[in-house]
Formats: C-alpha cells, sequence, structure tokens
C-alpha cells in the first residue's frame, strides 16, 4: 500500500497516545510492515519523546510467556523503551485520562549494576550484572483498539508500553529462586491467577539475557542503572475505574495499583 | 431423581472404569439430576467399591480455582474419594493404560495428624490436625465423554478422580507460606505450568477447611493418616503415554510421576 513510511507510523501512533485514540492495525494497510522497520519506527519515536525531555530509564520485554506466544503465533519475545515519564508512583491511580484502556500485569525486575552488552550473553552472566530485584505491576495500553495487533504493530507500538509501578523492597539477585518466586494476583480482593518467575522465558534471566542480545543486535546495550522489566507472568487484568489490583510475590512484597 | 436411576447412574460410571468406554454427560441422561443425586451417586460407587475390599484413604477437592469455577459457572468447590487403588509410587510407571483421558495437576498434600470432624472445623483446628505437607501430582480422569462435564457430572463422577503420586519428603506447615509458595511444573524439560498455593481457594488450608465442614454435614470424618489433595495450584496438562510430569514447589521439594509407554 502507497502512502506508508516510519514517518507516517511515528506520527499516527504518537497521535493515537497523545489524543487516546485507539487505531486499527498498521499492517491492515501496511502488510510489508517487517521486524526492523517496525523496531525503527519505536526508536525514532523514543527519539522524539527524548528530544522533548522524556529520558530513558530501561526496557522491557514483552510476549515472554509461551501462552502469549502462542496466542500471537510468534516464537519469540520483543522489546520496549521504557522512560521517566511512564513511572507511577506508589499509591497514585492509573491515570484513565490520559489511557485508552490500560491493563495490569504482575512482573520480575532487574535493576542493572553494571552494563550488559549481547549478542553473547547468557542468563548467568545476565545474572551477574544485576543490583537489585522487584517486584512490580507494568500498566500496558496497546494504541490498537482491543488489543488486536501483529508482532509488527506491537513493536511499533513501543510493546504497548504505557506505565509502570516496583514494589517498594528490591533485593539482592542471590538470595532469590525466581523460578519458583511466585506470585498472586488480587482483584478487588479475589485471587484470579497466579504464577512463578518460571513461566517467564524459564526464568526471568533468560529474558534479561534476550533483551541484552537483541539490543546488542541494533547496536545497542542495556546500561548500568537501567531497569528491565522482564514480561507479564500471568494473563494482564484490566484496570478500568474502580478496579483494585494486587500482585503479591513471595519475597517480593506487595504491588497495588487502582484504576482511580 | 429416582433410586433406581442413581444406581443406574453409579454402575454406568463404575463400568467405564473397566470397559475404559466412556459415558455422556449424566445431566443429558437425567435432566432433573440434583446435586445431592450427584454425590448419591457417587456415594453408591464407593458403598460398592469399598464392599469388594477398597479402603478410603482420603479426599481430594475439586473446582478450586477461579478458571475452573467460572468455567462451571459455580462458586464452590466439589469432592471426592481416594481409594487405596489410587496412589502410585515416585518413578514407577503409572499405568496409563488404566485411564481414560487423563490430565495432571500439582498439589500440595496435607496428611492428617488426627481426625476432622466437621461443621464448624476452624482454620485454627484444621491447621493443628495436619502433620505434614507433601508435594504431590494428582492425576484426574473423566469417565464422562471428551470431558464434557458440569459440576453435577464431575461430582457423580467421584470429582473426576483418577491417582495420585506423592513426594516422600514430609515439610510441617510451620515451615512454609503455602499462600505464597511458588510452584513449577515441567513435562520432560518443558514448563507446563506455573503458580501459587494461593490459587486454591486463597490458601489450600481454605480447602481443608471446606472439606471437613462439607463431609461433616453428612457425618463423615476426615481420619488420622488421611491424604487430603486441596485442589490445583495450576491449570491441568493433558497426559500421554510415555510423559514424565515433575512438580516443585518452593520450600517443599519436588514430585516426579513417569506414565507408562502402553495406550492399552
Amino acid at each position: 500500500m502507497a502512502g506508508w513510511d516510519v514517518e507516517r507510523a511515528v506520527g499516527v501512533l504518537m497521535a493515537a497516545e497523545a489524543d487516546r485514540r485507539d487505531l486499527e492495525p498498521i499492517t491492515d494497510e501496511w502488510p510489508d510492515l517487517d521486524l526492523a522497520t517496525a523496531y525503527a519506527v519505536q526508536d525514532e519515536v523514543l527519539r522524539r519523546k527524548v528530544a522533548a525531555g522524556e529520558r530513558v530509564v530501561g526496557v522491557k520485554l514483552g510476549l515472554t510467556s509461551r501462552a502469549k506466544q502462542q496466542r500471537m503465533g510468534v516464537d519469540s519475545p520483543l522489546t520496549g523503551w521504557l522512560t521517566d515519564a511512564m513511572v507511577l508512583p506508589t499509591g497514585a491511580p492509573v491515570p484513565q485520562d490520559e489511557l485508552i484502556h490500560p491493563r495490569a500485569e504482575p512482573e520480575i525486575a532487574f535493576v542493572l549494576g553494571r552494563p550488559l552488552a549481547g549478542p553473547g550473553v547468557t542468563a548467568a552472566t545476565a545474572m551477574a550484572a544485576v543490583d537489585r530485584v522487584y517486584g512490580g505491576l507494568e500498566i500496558i495500553d496497546s494504541r490498537y483498539r482491543d488489543f488486536r495487533f501483529t508482532l509488527p504493530d506491537v513493536v511499533a507500538d513501543n510493546a504497548s508500553s504505557a506505565r509502570f509501578v516496583l514494589g517498594a523492597m528490591g533485593l539482592p539477585p542471590d538470595r532469590l529462586d525466581l523460578a519458583l518466586e511466585a506470585v498472586l494476583v488480587e482483584v478487588g480482593g479475589a485471587i484470579v491467577d497466579s504464577a512463578t518467575g518460571a513461566a517467564v522465558q524459564g526464568h526471568p534471566a533468560e529474558a534479561l539475557a534476550l533483551a541484552a542480545n537483541d539490543l546488542g543486535r541494533r547496536g545497542l546495550r542495556l546500561e548500568a542503572g537501567w531497569l528491565v522489566l522482564t514480561g507479564g507472568m500471568t494473563d494482564a487484568v484490566p484496570v478500568s475505574p474502580g478496579a483494585k489490583v494486587a500482585a503479591h510475590f513471595t519475597s517480593l512484597g506487595s504491588v497495588t495499583v487502582s484504576g482511580g | 431423581m429416582d433410586a433406581v436411576s442413581q444406581a443406574e447412574a453409579a454402575a454406568a460410571l463404575l463400568e467405564a472404569y473397566t470397559t475404559r468406554v466412556p459415558i455422556e454427560p449424566l445431566r443429558d441422561t437425567y435432566p432433573d439430576l440434583t446435586l445431592a443425586d450427584s454425590y448419591e451417586i457417587q456415594l453408591l460407587q464407593m458403598r460398592r467399591r469399598v464392599a469388594d475390599g477398597a479402603r478410603v484413604l482420603g479426599h481430594k477437592v475439586g473446582l478450586t480455582s477461579p478458571v475452573m469455577q467460572k468455567q462451571m459457572g459455580v462458586d464452590q468447590p466439589d469432592y471426592g474419594h481416594l481409594l487405596d487403588d489410587m496412589f502410585f509410587l515416585e518413578h514407577l510407571p503409572v499405568p496409563t493404560a488404566a485411564y481414560l483421558q487423563p490430565r495432571i495437576e500439582p498439589e500440595v498434600a496435607f496428611v492428617l495428624r488426627r481426625p476432622l470432624r466437621g461443621p464448624g472445623v476452624t482454620v485454627a483446628e484444621a491447621i493443628a490436625a495436619v502433620d505434614f505437607v507433601l508435594p504431590a501430582l494428582e492425576i484426574i480422569d473423566s469417565r464422562i465423554r471428551d470431558w464434557k462435564i458440569g459440576i453435577l457430572d464431575t461430582i457423580a463422577d467421584n470429582a473426576s478422580s483418577g491417582g495420585v503420586v506423592l513426594g516422600s519428603r514430609p515439610t510441617p506447615l510451620s515451615a512454609v507460606d503455602l499462600r505464597l509458595a511458588g510452584c513449577v511444573l515441567h513435562r520432560g524439560g518443558d514448563v507446563v505450568g506455573t503458580g501459587a498455593g494461593g490459587a486454591v481457594l486463597g490458601s489450600p488450608i481454605t480447602s481443608l477447611v471446606w472439606l471437613a465442614n462439607t463431609v461433616g454435614e453428612r457425618g463423615v470424618a476426615l481420619e488420622a493418616g488421611h491424604v487430603v489433595l486441596p485442589g490445583s495450584v495450576t491449570a491441568s496438562v493433558p497426559v500421554a503415554p510415555g510423559d514424565a510430569f515433575t512438580a516443585t514447589f518452593a520450600g517443599l521439594g519436588s514430585v516426579t510421576a513417569r506414565f507408562s509407554e502402553e495406550t492399552s
């Protein structure tokens, strides 16, 4: 289809986010959009946000669970950028007036003590770069209607990133068995789901290595002090107005968000 | 539903164990089936088995996860009986061919040190009655075609019980936070399920209390030495001949169930 390029996709996605307007998948009209071009869209949106004053604080992984990969018909996760504008302060409600259809998913998050440059990063070398481990809730918000998208669509949309909130307690990684670190997801006081870190690529460290290697292939690296959200452990749950979503972790404490 | 129909349904289910040919959903055959009928059909089968020499060694609780309850359109669990021939040893092959359409679920098994008599059993009493917990893999199976079950079908069919493999390392309840204890289910090297103890009615202890009080209303006690399977921590996973499953629980260790290759 004539008329689509990185520039236009960047404009459409940024406008959708700013105006809280959901889109049909870009690939409906631009079926040739490939992953490399989709990442170029993602990077250009970031460049413009940074030029406008936002600061990169880390990366997130998406589609790290086998269940989600099967649903999407893909066999590999994706990455997106996290900026300081996405930090949701503890106790603050999810800003409904800034988001389209927010959903929350529990995640294990890493803060890096030193840089990680792929390719060639393994789960073991990745863990050696981790300074602290947090439990968190990521608020995702696809700019596509009903979260309907193909892999290039969601990559261009910065992996549906919107907001995130971390638990108050960061623990050193050598004290945790992250494959067995569990989370209970509670909505309005009722347990709706549970999982462990093994749901994320077998172990969250595998997801971290994957992020480092993915960035490495694009000539980028994970920096010291960056945060890495390793991917949803369970399915995401809607955070509509009035909703209260809590994630209770085995060792990493509890995190709660409200829908305002 | 009259007693003759109850006996007929019980006989059909018992026969399915032997023929390994599943029957049609009971609610199709008996549209006036009630919850009380279903438990009576279950009990008729258990009495028959016990009369033939089987021993009741415990109970299982089913429909304990929010997903399963939503699927069945119910807001409470159900229970079934564990008979002596349903217990298999770790690492010895479970006879796959004995089952119709087996699935597996990781659970935290309670072993009781003293009886629990409901109604009126509290969380405190239930905790005091638990001797220790074991990691466990429950084999569930359905004598109803294609698992086309509603709550009334599964209750009549002994809560879709099949068998159980218990791990061998006991842990006292005081040594583990069952609610937040993680569990990973592996088939071979693949992660096929993860979850936390709290997926079972908020805590597996809640399930034990519910069971004691529910069977208590029928004048039945949970006995010392009995095993209680409180419900699955993950979604159930289908079993194929030759499969090996390992469930690893934070703080409890692991248990492995190996299934025999033969299919008939």
